[in-house]
């Protein structure tokens, strides 16, 4: 949150509309979300002139109060309110926050016309047990009768709710970095604030002594300040910290949070009593402990950045002050440290520590070593103006940075280029002065010196981006790319799955899409491929904890998310990537079916989904895959326990094992699930030839029905292949037309009939060529498979 | 002999009025054209005429044979008729009955999106790419500019495998191995559709699981004109011919200059809305010049090759354009959406 009032002392604003600005500022690139303010109309400074009990409440007191130009009756029920107290005062028609209205009203038989408020009442401090004691707000002498308490409190201050991008939260969450934003935008300069304080005689290292053991600190600058008189903050220290979201703790401590929220520097103070005569700043010690200001105790490691007073820490460096060198009301003396560690120190350690402040997040980000002093010195200053401070002469500075100018060269062609526009160099020297970067212009170069407050940029396609926001991207006009012709097309295997996709729609299965993530449960349902499960190191929750392995489970819960919807014909499919061994990454297709696959309603023809069903659907979609004649299905080990042992099968492809399908098993759920899991990855493997027209025969077919008893037990294909290599190339279909047990076959027996169509591509055949067939056909099937002509 | 067919005549139309079956027809058929009939018994009557007589009655006994044939066969045409509508009465049915369900399967609502996108970067000569969803850092990060410890991570919270593996965060990724994996370094034009992961607790507009749709050209001269041509033509055949582009600088370390994609509200014209959140401007992704780094890791030297890359999230695409409220409906599944999203589209 920016407070722009606050921005004004560093870049005149005056005459400038605030909401226009934000339009300005979002345009070139720094995202303004909302322009907001505090105020509250019909707020006023009010004076209590008399306090009376009310006569029928022992709480309730009837109040006299002056507000300038007229003195109203008030009820209130504070118990510190009191005569000669100034108070804020809301005026019949305020609207407090919670669209609380005040309304002239009587109370207890005693008319009031206003409310006394409390900070908590105008949102501006947040309601708990303590700011309910504290009762109305009590304001300072100073403040006018009869004042808008809006203009006093700073509650007309816009504020403007930034959403940033990483590379400017670096230099726009500070109001002076963001001031040179705004200073670019509206072709302004950027003035620095007052710096100058008095030095008494006695040095600072006459006190103590600094040393450095750790190349994580490269800078360290330190000054002291004594006599330090530790009191209420001035009122616009207070609301511009609480404008921008801090507390208001005292004005020393509120010092540093404001120089913070200037420069982006984050300072520490210590109180010098509490520490030695010693700063050493080095690496932890595994397991060394500190307490810090929040009173808690924090277990160190070798890689946090600390400062010690030479032997114990004091300060985990960047992060948390300790609360053994804590500044508190007896402070005296003030040791006022402005120092850069290492960011990737201060990120492990605030994660670490799980222990984030608003210095820590700065430290991240990377700092400007020309601000380091500069804030150290503003601090300085402002002590001596509010803290009474005497500053004691000379700073203590450990100084290792590299402080090399950042340059990059640019050319005005590159800049067209990359833009795609037509830019003049006018226009190229406009942002870089506006944006106040120093150039060189030699041989159509621009040699651009980058100030360091711009951490972000650095190389000259980001020179590039700085002029081109500037100079307005709405400006660039839309231009296609020359290029040479191609053809897009899908990868292949993208094609392939995206084939199949479609066809399974075709026969009536809608695609679903689930979550990768299941938890340990799910991934080990339906296990069928071997190898190690995908575990993410730190899962959000265990219910999404593992890569999953097979796409049953998920469709499973698709299936009883519907059903509970009262939906009963339930057909799915899902082709996802499912994940083992942390390498493997197969993608799969997994069907499940439910209910009616064909609903005839009131035709009363339905068909049920079955294991035949499903069987079906997956020859079609072979046969679609040109893999005619080159699958097995059969029951094997390999099936997972979650199928019904009686109903699955394996698929086996060209000789590879690529899943199964069936009956989901009763105990894994009671619904009548069938299930198949393909891998298409190894599926995509097997190689298939292109689609080649066969010759049909110009003389009629004939055909010849045939039905044999066989045991229970034997399977239809034994039969079938047998009739197919009896009758060689004569055959041209064949299909089991009926299936029939009971009367008149035994009881462990069962009668199939099939269906054969045969035709020559020379001649019709004739009655007696089918009569040889047929007998060797009923031969062949009733020796090989034990069955016998059903007659 | 001519009284005779006169009469026989007369008596037909009599006996024609009577007739009401097929059965009563072929009766009168027999009658007259029979081998018995009368009208043969007429021919047999001829024999003891004379020569000019038998011309004169014969002629007559062949026109009444004709006239008889056509009496009847109008007639039995007419009965036929009569008996066949009766038939078909009897076969009315209740044409309201519902017909066959016959159910073709839906595309899932993502699906259709990404597919609506793929086909219209195909036809500008795009390639549709796949890459893996476990990741390596490398890809997924560093390559991409986005060293170890660099902040701008934060804001991509990971699922991590290992120190070095991960659900991916993003498909750039994709982009990284399809630029490495070109050795001749030659122009590159791919989309990349696919699944992406990140720390969210899911709600009405968080999912740890979501779908990126990302786009990259590599090749000399490519410019930020070219980019905004580019996001307008899929801006419009997404969301109309009347929708405008419009870019916002941005940050993504991957790209410099970054811009945010913003369309001109298709529901209000730009007039503010509780879409836009009264702004006109919608937000549908990200985009940029390809950062020199990024080039140069993949072995794309940026002193010669310029390109930019593109992203939108497919779940916030079919949000705005289908007017889903909560990003968790992708994932729910209820198949009562099918019915809505199995249908073609005027486009």
């Amino acid at each position: 949150m920016i407070n722009m009032d606050w921005v004004g002392e560093y870049v005149d604003l005056d005459g400038v509309d605030l909401n226009d600005l934000a339009t300005k500022i979002t345009n070139a690139g720094v995202n303004v979300e909302a322009v907001l303010n505090k105020r509250i109309d019909n707020l006023v400074i009010g004076l209590i002139k008399e306090v009376k009990n009310h006569p029928d409440s022992d709480h309730l007191h009837v109040c006299q109060v002056d507000i300038g130009d007229e003195t109203l009756q008030i009820v209130c029920g504070a118990s510190n309110v009191r005569e000669g107290l100034k108070v804020i005062v809301a005026k019949v028609g305020a609207i407090l926050p919670g669209d609380f209205v005040i309304k002239e009203s009587t109370i207890r038989g005693v008319t009031s016309k206003g409310m006394i408020c409390a900070l908590f009442e105008l949102g501006l401090e947040e309601k708990n047990d303590l700011t309910y004691s504290k009762g109305i707000c009590e304001l300072d002498d100073d403040a006018q009768v009869g004042m808008d308490y809006n203009i006093y409190a700073g509650l007309n201050d816009a504020l403007y709710n930034l959403d940033l991008n990483p590379n400017r939260a670096i230099d726009c969450t500070n109001h002076i970095g963001f001031a040179y934003e705004v200073a670019a935008v509206l072709n302004k300069k950027v003035t620095l604030p007052d710096a100058d304080y008095h030095e008494i005689d006695d040095s600072i290292n006459n006190h103590f002594k600094l040393e450095i053991g750790t190349d994580k600190c490269k800078y360290y600058t330190a000054k002291m300040a004594t006599d330090v008189v530790i009191k209420e903050s001035p009122a616009f220290i207070k609301r511009r910290l609480e404008s921008a979201g801090m507390r208001s703790i005292n004005n020393v401590v509120d010092i540093s949070n404001y120089v913070m929220l200037e420069y982006g520097q984050p300072l520490h103070f210590f109180d010098k009593d509490k520490v030695k005569d010693k700063i050493l700043v080095r690496m932890a010690k595994d397991n060394e402990k500190i307490i810090t200001l929040d009173s808690k105790e924090r277990t160190l490691n070798k890689d946090d950045i600390v400062i010690t007073d030479g032997t114990k820490p004091i300060c985990i460096a960047g992060v948390m002050g300790g609360e053994n060198t804590e500044v508190d009301e007896n402070t005296k003396t003030i040791l006022i440290e402005s120092a850069i560690f290492e960011p990737y120190n201060i990120r492990y350690t605030s994660i670490n520590l799980d222990l984030r402040s608003e210095a820590s997040v700065r430290y991240e980000r990377g700092l400007n070593y020309e601000y380091t002093l500069k804030a150290l010195n503003r601090a300085c200053y402002l002590l001596e103006k509010y803290a009474d401070a005497k500053i004691l002469k000379d700073t203590v500075i450990y100084d290792e940075i590299e402080k090399k100018d950042k340059v990059a060269t640019i050319t005005k062609e590159k800049i067209c280029k990359v833009l795609g526009t037509t830019i003049t160099d006018a226009d190229i020297k406009d942002a870089f002065d506006r944006l106040g970067f120093n150039y060189e212009y030699k041989d159509d170069n621009y040699i651009v010196t980058i100030p360091n407050r711009r951490l972000d940029v650095a190389i000259k396609e980001d020179l590039i981006e700085e002029v081109g926001r500037l100079y307005g991207y709405e400006k660039i006009e839309a231009k296609l790319p020359v290029l040479t012709d191609k053809k897009g097309s899908y990868s292949p295997f993208i094609k392939y799955y995206k084939d199949i996709s479609r066809h399974l729609r075709g026969l009536g299965l809608n695609e679903v899409r689930t979550y990768t993530l299941v938890s340990p449960k799910e991934a080990n349902m339906f296990r069928y491929d071997d190898g190690e499960l995908v575990k993410l190191d730190k899962p959000m929750s265990l219910d999404k904890s593992i890569c999953r392995r097979s796409l049953i489970p998920s469709l499973i819960k698709v299936a009883d998310y519907n059903k509970a919807r009262d939906i009963q014909d339930i057909m799915i499919y899902e082709i996802s990537t499912t994940y083992y061994d942390t390498d493997q990454e197969d993608l799969k297709l997994g069907i499940l079916m439910q209910g009616k696959y064909v609903n005839t309603t009131w035709m009363n023809k339905n068909i049920n989904v079955d294991f035949y069903v499903i069987k079906g659907i997956l020859e079609n979609l072979l046969n679609y895959l040109g893999l005619n004649n080159r699958y097995t299905f059969s029951v094997t080990d390999n099936i997972p326990s979650d199928m019904h042992p009686y109903r699955s099968a394996e698929i086996i492809v060209n000789g590879t094992k690529l899943g199964y399908f069936g009956r989901v098993n009763p105990k894994v759920s009671k619904d009548d699930n069938y299930v198949l899991e393909l891998n298409l990855t190894k599926l995509y493997e097997i190689k298939t030839g292109n689609i080649k027209y066969k010759e049909l025969s110009k003389y009629p077919s004939s055909n010849l029905d045939l039905a044999f008893v066989t045991k229970k037990d034997t399977p239809s294909k034994d039969i079938m292949d047998v009739i197919k290599k009896a009758c060689g190339k004569l055959l041209t279909n064949i299909s089991l037309f009926d299936l029939y047990e009971g009367e008149n076959v035994s009881e462990d027996e069962k009668s199939l009939a099939f269906k054969l169509t045969l035709s020559d591509m020379d001649h019709t055949l004739q009655n007696d060529e089918i009569t040889n067939l047929m007998n060797k056909v009923i031969k062949e099937v009733e020796t090989k498979t034990n069955s016998k002509l059903r007659k | 002999m001519k009284d005779k067919i006169k009469s026989l005549q007369e008596q037909l139309q009599d006996k024609i009025k009577e007739v009401k079956t097929l059965k009563q027809l072929n009766d009168l058929k027999t009658e007259y054209l029979g081998k018995k009939g009368c009208v043969t018994a007429l021919t047999a009557n001829m024999k003891d005429l004379t020569l000019e007589e038998k011309k004169e009655i014969g002629s007559l006994i062949n026109k009444f044979k004709e006239d008889v044939t056509v009496l009847l066969e109008e007639l039995q045409s007419k009965i036929e008729e009569e008996e066949l509508n009766k038939k078909l009465e009897n076969e009315k049915i209740d044409i309201t009955l519902p017909g066959l369900e016959i159910k073709s399967g839906s595309p899932h609502i993502l699906e259709k999106m990404i597919e609506e996108v793929e086909e219209l970067m195909i036809s500008m000569g795009y390639d549709v790419e796949s890459g893996p969803e476990v990741e390596k850092d490398l890809y997924n990060f560093e390559l991409l500019n986005l060293p170890k410890g660099h902040p701008a991570r934060d804001a991509q919270d990971t699922f991590y495998i290992t120190d070095e593996l991960l659900l991916r965060s993003q498909t750039s990724p994709v982009q990284i191995r399809t630029m490495l994996a070109n050795k001749e370094k030659t122009p590159i034009r791919i989309i990349c559709p696919g699944k992406t992961y990140r720390r969210d607790d899911d709600d009405a507009t968080h999912s740890h699981q979501f779908t990126q749709i990302e786009g990259l050209l590599v090749d000399k001269d490519i410019s930020l004109a070219n980019l905004k041509a580019t996001f307008e033509i899929i801006a419009k055949k997404l969301f109309g011919e009347n929708v405008k582009a419009r870019f916002r600088s941005s940050f993504y370390p991957f790209t410099e200059p970054s811009v945010e994609l913003d369309i001109s509200c298709f529901n209000c014209g730009g007039k503010g809305c509780n879409i836009c959140k009264e702004t006109g401007w919608i937000t549908v992704g990200g985009a940029g010049i390809v950062h020199p780094n990024v080039l140069n890791n993949c072995g794309y030297d940026s002193e010669k090759w310029t390109g930019f890359a593109f992203g939108f999230g497919a779940e916030r695409l079919a949000m705005l354009k289908y007017g889903i409220k909560d990003v968790r409906t992708f994932y729910l599944n209820d198949l009562r959406n099918c019915d809505t999203f199995n249908r073609r589209e005027n486009i």
